[in-house]
């Protein structure tokens, strides 16, 4: 039996929405490079709604498709929406990953829920500002 | 392409191994226990494998033990004489930082079981002082357990020092010689060695079977209990095919082996040459004092287990020492204990060389590797943080 399932092997090596928003609305980035797994989440989103996604991961196979597949399922959703999201439907999508590697859906929904958090925070400020 | 650089993790099998084994399973099917001819000749095949095996590290064939392998033959040696030692009254044991889990699992047992053990520093360099050892010697040590090359950074330890320290104190100095044999020049009269580990697939023989020196005279209590076999020190039937193929793959290895040991240190430095291109990486372990194949490296700002799994897919078996290679949230103790931090150990990439390695397949490694490291880095936050000053290089 292969480490990995197709899914995650593709997303490995094709991962969708790699890279960096300069001018990103939100950004998250969980994990620490101790233990061995960081990931950065990049967000423009126009009318509450996600317009776009880059990530930069530093981590394993499983980090990297986790980050991968978890942008293109917010990707184009309402914030109210990606929100929602959890590391089991990120694991799911992915055709299931190796018992010590669920960590690495974990990370990739902390990071979607870290760069949101960053948007709401940036709201309110410019809200105070009005 | 395929390029098979993983020879620290097994070997491929020698021609001539196979078909020893392949003729004595045909051929030689009889139980060395039994008294009829068909038994006799099997026990025949048995005792000249035991007899070559011997010679080719300096050996007596009485203090040769076959055993499942080197976890086997490490575990026996160390608990034997640990149960041995604590009869005299003495409980400690010293070790090194770095060994194969075969032998610090066992420690870790024997502390369980009341034992005191020290492990000596290795160094930024993976080579522990002979000095050291000897100062860490007390009244009451039964066992001093150092191996004789390292499994993941290939570092050659002083182990003749270490031996003639040991003889002079009189402690049981067993090392785990699991990497060495078949690739150095081992000897244990020579380097004082009481007990000795080795596993026949590191040499190109097959798993499932190794072999335990005991130098005349060191008592040696069995671990695993039954028959009379290997003198009543490791029952159970003997695997005579895998013994059969040991010897057949020793013969062969040592036969070739100044030649072919001087091919790979070719081969290993220009490999690390061509790996030291890459920007804030590092050669792990000092860079001569090293086994003939082996090159260990680490690179800032991405992890081992992504770069292995795009090193297979360019056709390149290699491994890691990283957490996610190694099952736990840490990287290598390893690496560790040559200081590297976490960070750092965790883009480790370990290529060891071995026979049917080429020039061409160097080439071809250092190539992949830059590409795959500078992907790698292409969408690294560390890196960029890295390269933007936000973080210091450590490299």
């Amino acid at each position: 039996m292969a480490l990995y399932s197709e899914k995650v092997m593709d997303h490995f090596l094709h991962p969708r929405n790699v890279g960096v928003i300069e001018d990103a609305d939100a950004v998250g980035e969980v994990g620490n490079a101790k233990c061995g797994d960081i990931m950065k989440m990049y967000l423009k989103i126009e009318d509450d709604t996600i317009r776009d996604v880059k990530f930069e991961t530093f981590g394993c196979g499983s980090a990297i498709a986790s980050s991968s597949m978890a942008t293109e399922m917010i990707k184009g959703k309402p914030v109210s929406e990606a929100m929602k999201l959890t590391n089991k439907a990120v694991t799911e999508a992915l055709d299931g990953l190796p018992a010590h590697k669920i960590h690495c859906s974990v990370l990739a929904e902390e990071a979607i829920q870290s760069a949101l958090e960053d948007y709401r925070r940036r709201q309110g400020q410019s809200g105070e500002k009005q | 392409m395929s390029i098979y650089a993983d020879h620290a993790a097994t070997t491929a099998m020698s021609g001539a191994a196979i078909e020893a084994m392949t003729r004595c399973m045909k051929e030689e099917y009889g139980n060395p226990s039994s008294l009829y001819r068909m038994g006799q000749r099997a026990k025949e095949t048995l005792e000249r494998a035991r007899e070559e095996i011997a010679g080719v590290i300096g050996a007596e064939p009485g203090e040769i033990y076959f055993t499942s392998g080197g976890s086997e033959a490490d575990n026996q040696a160390i608990r034997s004489a640990a149960l041995t030692g604590r009869k005299k009254g003495k409980n400690h044991i010293l070790s090194t930082a770095f060994e194969h889990h075969a032998v610090l699992h066992t420690l870790e047992a024997l502390k369980a079981e009341g034992f005191e053990v020290t492990l000596l520093d290795v160094h930024s360099d993976g080579i522990v002082r002979p000095e050291e050892a000897e100062a860490a010697i007390r009244p009451e040590t039964c066992l001093v357990t150092v191996m004789t090359a390292n499994n993941e950074i290939g570092t050659i330890q002083p182990i003749r020092e270490i031996g003639e320290i040991c003889r002079k104190k009189g402690v049981v100095f067993h090392t785990d010689a699991v990497q060495a044999v078949g690739h150095l020049d081992v000897n244990v009269q020579r380097d004082r060695i009481d007990m000795l580990s080795a596993s026949a697939h590191k040499f190109h023989g097959p798993k499932g079977v190794g072999f335990l020196y005991v130098r005349k005279g060191i008592p040696l209590l069995p671990l695993i209990h039954g028959g009379a076999q290997e003198k009543g020190k490791r029952a159970g039937t003997e695997n005579l095919p895998g013994i059969v193929g040991m010897a057949a793959a020793l013969k062969e290895a040592t036969a070739g082996r100044e030649a072919e040991a001087a091919r790979l240190t070719a081969l290993r430095d220009r490999l690390i040459r061509g790996l030291a291109e890459i920007p804030h990486s590092a050669l792990n372990g000092d860079a001569k004092r090293r086994l003939p194949g082996n090159v260990s490296f680490c690179f800032e700002g991405i992890e081992g287990e992504s770069l292995l799994l795009l090193l297979d897919e360019k056709g390149i078996s290699a491994s890691s020492g990283s957490a996610c290679t190694s099952g736990s949230l840490d990287p290598s103790h390893v690496l560790l204990a040559i200081g590297r931090v976490h960070d750092v150990a965790h883009g480790s990439l370990r290529l060891t060389l071995g026979r049917e390695n080429t020039p061409e397949d160097v080439e071809a490694i250092i190539s992949a590797t830059k590409d795959v490291v500078g992907y790698l880095r292409s969408f690294s936050p560390v890196w960029r943080d890295l390269q933007s000053g936000k973080t210091p290089f450590i490299l």
